[in-house]
């Protein structure tokens, strides 16, 4: 795709459908998150990592060394909006930084260091499904008193909503993921939900916990500046974006095209070939006074 | 005895109630926040954790059973949908106010045509793809590949009684259709410059059939002036006219110089800031006024295509067009007597 004074030029069809992918849209696509190691990561923050990746849809793990590669040009490059960068010195042991980006430049990022974690293949008990959308449950005061906390709350739940879905199957609700702020740390904990009879319609809830535990402390912070916040949130005027004509989803998701055909002359329609019903020669011609059933002339031919 | 078993049903039955909800019932100091349209809830209480890891352990998890208890019953209040024996739920729009990703798409200006039939109030109308070709006998494109009328396709061009017979009719068939493919990919690109607001070279760079004399001189200067030293050491050819309007020099009047000329220029100055009346430049009134006379004749000329029917169009457009030009010029004649100052004298554009 050459250059021309700054319009990039698509040669094929594939291409442009690529570039109108990430193109900025009024509808947007789900958001991707990036997972990238640093240059010393620890065995705790390598297994959180791997951990998380399963946790969020859409996720890229990459192992680089950030010297050379700007997280910039790699969000670019992969169209991912959300980070997760790991890594572990002697004055920041087992850190994670949470981040997320407008426009390819970074808006939020929060650093936080893991205390306690426990993995997922530590837990003994049987896990929900990959990629089911999971409930958030955040508890403490402080996510709602505190600004840090508050956009924390919001940067979190970025990362693990997973795609916005109109409907959802009362079954499928399997997966919470419960963040709590207390005595000055976060506690995260991830269950499978069970649905228990009771007495009523809405079920009562038991539940069994999986995935990884995490205990956060919440260190360094950099938050976007207000007008830039603002500038990100700025929503389009209530257009609807043009559906594609011919195209339909089911309730499942399944993609469903139309196809619109020629007439087609249905006598001449080439169906199986039966050997037995292929016309021999010699066969029987039915004259047009005779009175031959329709069946009798078919098993002579 | 039968009020009494009445009673005692009613007791039963409020018993039996609570002793269902009693399972599905959560008792919070402050309501939560639900955003249901993302699965989420946020609890404001207090949370106090106790110091040992296993007590801690059961109270996150009582916390989290009592939260999610609430949020799956905010979730089962919904109203639900069965679809192939799958109970669904539609889930309201979410609430968390959540940054976007890049920022919104810009609109792009509309395109020099697209300009011009606002203005003209010319509308789209729908072709079909396919059109009869009466030399071929069949059905064709309208355009692309093996289109129905294809002058450079022709096996047979009677050479005109005007044209050089020593000419080659097909190459120059095929020449002036590169001409309008350029031309057109040219304009396409100047329309998405002008989208995106870089500066573009003007009009008479791009080679045309006929080029007009002042549109070659124009070519001639830009070509002169894109060198490293803006053209200050280029030669001229030995007839070429030396370029005149170079470069945008103001030109200051002498610190001392005429006083008297001085004394009048300021006092107009002071009279024009004085007056309360604003200035008026005459034709870039007039000539607004009749832009958006205009401007109302499309409108009110497409209001009227979008009511009659196809066949009826011409006419009708001819009919509008005479009507519309008859009411505007009765429109301006009415308006012109009004208000806003008009010069006396008013062209009558349009015709």
């Amino acid at each position: 795709m050459a250059h021309l004074d700054g319009v990039v030029k698509p040669k094929t069809k594939r291409s442009k459908r690529f570039l109108d992918h990430r193109a900025p849209k009024l509808l947007e696509n789900s958001k991707n998150a990036m997972i990238m190691k640093g240059g010393n990561t620890s065995e705790t923050v390598t297994q959180a990592l791997k951990d998380i990746v399963i946790k969020i849809p859409f996720s890229f793990i990459t192992n680089l060394l950030l010297l050379f590669l700007s997280q910039e040009f790699f969000s670019k490059k992969t169209d991912c909006s959300l980070f997760l960068f790991g890594s572990h010195n002697k004055k920041r042991p087992n850190n994670l930084v949470f981040g997320r980006m407008f426009d390819f430049h970074v808006l939020d990022m929060f650093e936080m260091g893991i205390e306690k974690f426990t993995a997922l293949k530590n837990i003994k008990n049987e896990k929900c499904a990959e990629g089911t959308k999971p409930m958030l449950i955040f508890a403490g005061e402080l996510f709602d008193v505190d600004n840090e906390y508050s956009r924390l709350r919001n940067v979190l739940t970025d990362f693990f909503r997973g795609p916005v879905v109109p409907a959802v199957r009362l079954a499928g609700l399997e997966h919470i993921l419960h963040f709590t702020a207390a005595d000055g740390k976060i506690f995260m904990r991830s269950y499978r939900v069970l649905l228990k009879k009771s007495g009523c319609r809405t079920p009562r809830i038991e539940l069994e916990e999986i995935g990884p535990s995490f205990d956060f402390v919440l260190r360094r912070t950099h938050l976007a500046s207000d007008d830039l916040y603002k500038t990100a949130h700025k929503q389009p005027k209530g257009l609807k974006p043009k559906k594609k004509k011919n195209i339909s989803h089911d309730t499942f998701g399944t993609k469903f095209g139309r196809l619109h055909m020629q007439k087609q002359n249905l006598d001449k329609l080439q169906t199986r070939k039966m050997k037995g019903l292929r016309k021999r020669r010699g066969a029987v011609v039915v004259e047009n006074g005779g009175t031959t059933s329709p069946k009798k002339i078919k098993t002579q031919e | 005895m039968a009020a009494c078993s009445v009673e005692d049903v009613l007791a039963k039955a409020e018993r039996d109630e609570a002793e269902r909800l009693k399972s599905i019932s959560v008792v919070k100091e402050l309501e939560l926040e639900f955003d249901v349209g993302n699965l989420l809830a946020l609890d404001k209480n207090p949370v106090e954790l106790r110091g040992r890891s296993q007590d801690r352990e059961e109270l996150l998890r009582a916390l989290a059973r009592d939260n999610v208890q609430l949020l799956v019953n905010e979730i089962w209040k919904l109203p639900a949908e069965r679809t192939d024996d799958v109970l669904v739920v539609k889930l309201p729009e979410a609430s968390t106010k959540l940054p976007r990703e890049k920022p919104l798409p810009k609109v792009r200006p509309p395109t020099k045509w697209e300009q011009f039939a606002k203005l003209k109030g010319i509308q789209k109308k729908k072709k079909t793809n396919l059109v009869w070709d009466e030399v071929h006998k069949e059905w064709r494109r309208r355009w692309g590949y093996k289109r129905a009328k294809d002058d450079t396709k022709e096996w047979l061009i009677e050479v005109p009684e005007t044209a050089d017979p020593s000419e080659d009719q097909f190459a120059k068939r095929n020449k002036a259709k590169k001409e309008r493919v350029a031309k057109n990919e040219f304009n396409r690109l100047r329309n998405i410059a002008r989208a995106s607001k870089t500066p573009v070279a003007g009009l008479g760079l791009a080679p045309r059939a006929q080029q007009s004399k002042s549109e070659l001189a124009q070519a001639v200067s830009v070509a002169r002036t894109s060198t490293a030293s803006v053209g200050k050491f280029q030669d001229r050819l030995p007839k070429e006219k030396a370029p005149r309007h170079t470069g945008k020099k103001r030109k200051f009047q002498p610190l001392l110089g005429d006083f008297g000329n001085e004394k009048q220029k300021q006092l107009e100055m002071l009279k024009v800031m004085e007056t309360k009346k604003p200035r008026l430049d005459v034709t870039k009134a007039v000539n607004k006024q009749l832009r958006e006379d205009e401007e109302e004749e499309g409108r009110t000329r497409r209001k009227k295509g979008s009511g009659k029917k196809g066949d009826r169009g011409k006419r009708g457009a001819a009919g509008g067009k005479g009507k519309g030009a008859k009411g505007s010029k009765g429109g301006k004649g009415a308006r012109s007597t009004k208000g806003k100052g008009r010069g006396p004298h008013m062209k009558q554009g349009k015709r």
